[in-house]
């Protein structure tokens, strides 16, 4: 082979993932913006059209009267996936620095088997972990004998509660927080440290001073890699949150079902994709504005 | 004064916390396996050892055609993911640093950049406006697509971390490029393209929302039926099933996971 057919190989190595991305992701995502623009068909499925009564219908429902009335109801859904998102994001974030610091400071033979044991329960399949926590939560579940032997009182359930919700979810994406965290804080030089202290600064200040300044960026590229999930997840919602607690990820699955809406579907799929895009935007922003800091 | 007391690393509460994270992290698997063994029809009333709820579940007809599904689909899937990957990590990882090659580098990892059900929901559309009815073909084309990354990173990694000498001293001696891929690159890269493919293996073998989304007769995956087994109610059935797919995840992804860091430590 010549160099120039070395060079087409090049090419030609991209195209069966161009090819398969484009398929699967690229075309479909463009096609699901335009059923969000259809009319509804009358049996699922949807009728190609382009008028905005999709997205109208997230904040209008049709009156009596033919009238647009305001109808907060999926505002509420929206509100409350950004809600759950970002107290996932944020007991995340306040428990992995501690983790993420007593595993830095670990004897060197002894970081890796920990950063293991964090990772593992990750791959342990969603709906697995979700039972898990369905039967610790449940009626005479772990969670409920251990409440009633440290004498608390009756309690209904445990399922069911925004308590529950987030327990799942931060069990679901807390390993994708630890490791970008951990990261930063290995690179962290103990000679900041000493200096911090030889400069009278008393461990929290330190802390707030030194460490959590400079573990900002693990902390920043963990808070995306778990927001983004968090915001589209379907399964805790459903099983944990017993259908109280509706969230984007179980609307969209809803309105898939036989004879559901499909194109308001879509529209909320496109709000959620908004969403997602948004926070990757202003990331490569913030990370595009630390890179040119670090020029000479 | 003690030097404990100095020792200025030392953050009182930190190791607490640490060691109750831990105990958080494995309480569920442990008990989700600790009651699989319950004799009991209850999960959660402890009655005594019995291992009958793993004979039930072998014997499960329906729970065996799922897991049929499962790997059927995740095998093809890895095999499709893990070639497309390791020809997009060829070109890559000696690409010059030019637009082209940026941007098709986020295209390989779009599916870890896009919210799953959004995927799920495009891929519903895109099928049915294709009229792809049979299930097994569009599970396996949505599995291929979001293994990629997962089979992609590590391999991405070794490339990254191998030299090109040995490759151009093949070359050199008059091997043909592919001589020196087939003879050179590939043996060396070897544990990156098997944690890859692992890594895509337990990601399809795990996955829920897309296989819920694309769920038909004849197509539903092991995650599928074990979510449709927790709505009619949670029985040690289901701990036994879950209790060997956590053994299995676990095992794969604890052999991946050695290889490529035993990989990454060669190369130092």
């Amino acid at each position: 082979m010549t160099r120039a057919a070395l060079k087409s190989f090049r090419l030609w190595g991209l195209v069966p993932a161009w090819a398969l991305m484009g398929l699967t992701l690229i075309i479909p995502v463009a096609i699901v913006a335009g059923v969000s623009l259809a009319d509804r068909g009358p049996y699922g499925g949807f009728n190609w059209a382009l008028n905005v009564s999709s997205y109208r219908e997230i904040l209008f429902t049709m009156g009596w009267t033919d009238e647009l009335e305001f109808d907060p109801k999926y505002l509420v859904i929206i509100g409350r996936t950004l809600a759950y998102g970002l107290a996932t994001t944020a007991i995340c974030m306040a428990l992995s620095v501690p983790v993420a610091y007593v595993i830095a400071n670990a004897r060197e033979n002894w970081k890796p088997f920990l950063v293991y044991l964090v990772t593992l329960p990750f791959w342990v399949s969603m709906i697995v972990r979700v039972y898990a926590w369905l039967i610790i939560l449940g009626n005479e579940g772990l969670a409920e004998k251990t409440w009633k032997f440290f004498g608390g009182g009756d309690v209904d359930t445990f399922l069911f509660t925004p308590g529950a919700m987030l327990t799942g979810m931060v069990y679901s994406y807390i390993p994708l927080m630890v490791l970008p965290v951990y990261a930063a804080i290995e690179k962290l030089d103990p000679a900041l440290l000493e200096a911090s202290h030889d400069l009278y600064g008393n461990r929290w200040t330190t802390l707030r001073r030194v460490i959590l300044p400079l573990t900002w960026p693990g902390l920043a590229a963990g808070a995306i890699l778990v927001f983004v999930p968090a915001i589209g997840t379907v399964l805790e919602p459903m099983l944990l949150g017993g259908g109280k607690q509706m969230m984007m990820g179980t609307l969209i699955q809803t309105q898939f079902g036989g004879g559901r809406n499909w194109p308001f579907g879509a529209a909320i799929a496109m709000v959620l994709m908004a969403m997602v895009v948004i926070v990757l935007v202003l990331n490569a922003r913030r990370a595009a504005a630390i890179a040119r800091e670090m020029e000479p | 004064m003690s030097a404990p007391a100095h020792d200025i690393r030392r953050y009182p509460g930190a190791r607490l916390v640490t060691a109750v994270f831990f105990l958080w992290l494995y309480l569920p698997i442990a008990v989700v396996i600790w009651f699989s063994f319950n004799e009991n029809r209850l999960v959660s009333v402890w009655t005594g050892f019995s291992t009958q709820w793993y004979a039930a579940a072998l014997q499960n007809k329906a729970l065996m055609d799922a897991l049929r599904v499962s790997l059927t689909v995740a095998v093809i899937a890895t095999i499709g993911a893990t070639a497309i990957a390791l020809m997009a990590a060829m070109v890559l990882s000696r690409a010059p640093s030019k637009r082209i090659y940026k941007l098709s580098e986020a295209v390989v990892n779009l599916p870890l950049m896009l919210p799953e059900i959004v995927v799920a929901v495009a891929v519903l559309i895109l099928f049915s406006q294709l009229g792809i009815a049979n299930g097994m073909v569009k599970l396996t084309l949505a599995h291929t697509a979001f293994c990629t990354p997962f089979a992609f990173l590590p391999i991405r990694a070794r490339l990254q971390g191998m030299s090109r000498d040995f490759e151009e001293a093949a070359q050199d001696l008059y091997a043909t490029p592919l001589t020196a891929f087939r003879r050179v690159t590939l043996p060396m890269i070897a544990p990156g393209v098997f944690a890859g493919a692992m890594l895509a293996f337990v990601m399809s073998m795990d996955d829920f929302i897309t296989s819920n989304m694309l769920n038909s007769g004849g197509s539903t995956t092991l995650p599928v039926y074990i979510f449709s087994l927790i709505k009619r109610g949670t029985t040690p059935e289901l701990n036994a099933i879950s209790t060997l797919m956590i053994l299995v995840s676990l095992a794969i992804a604890t052999i991946a996971l050695a290889m490529s860091a035993r990989a990454m430590r060669r190369d130092l």
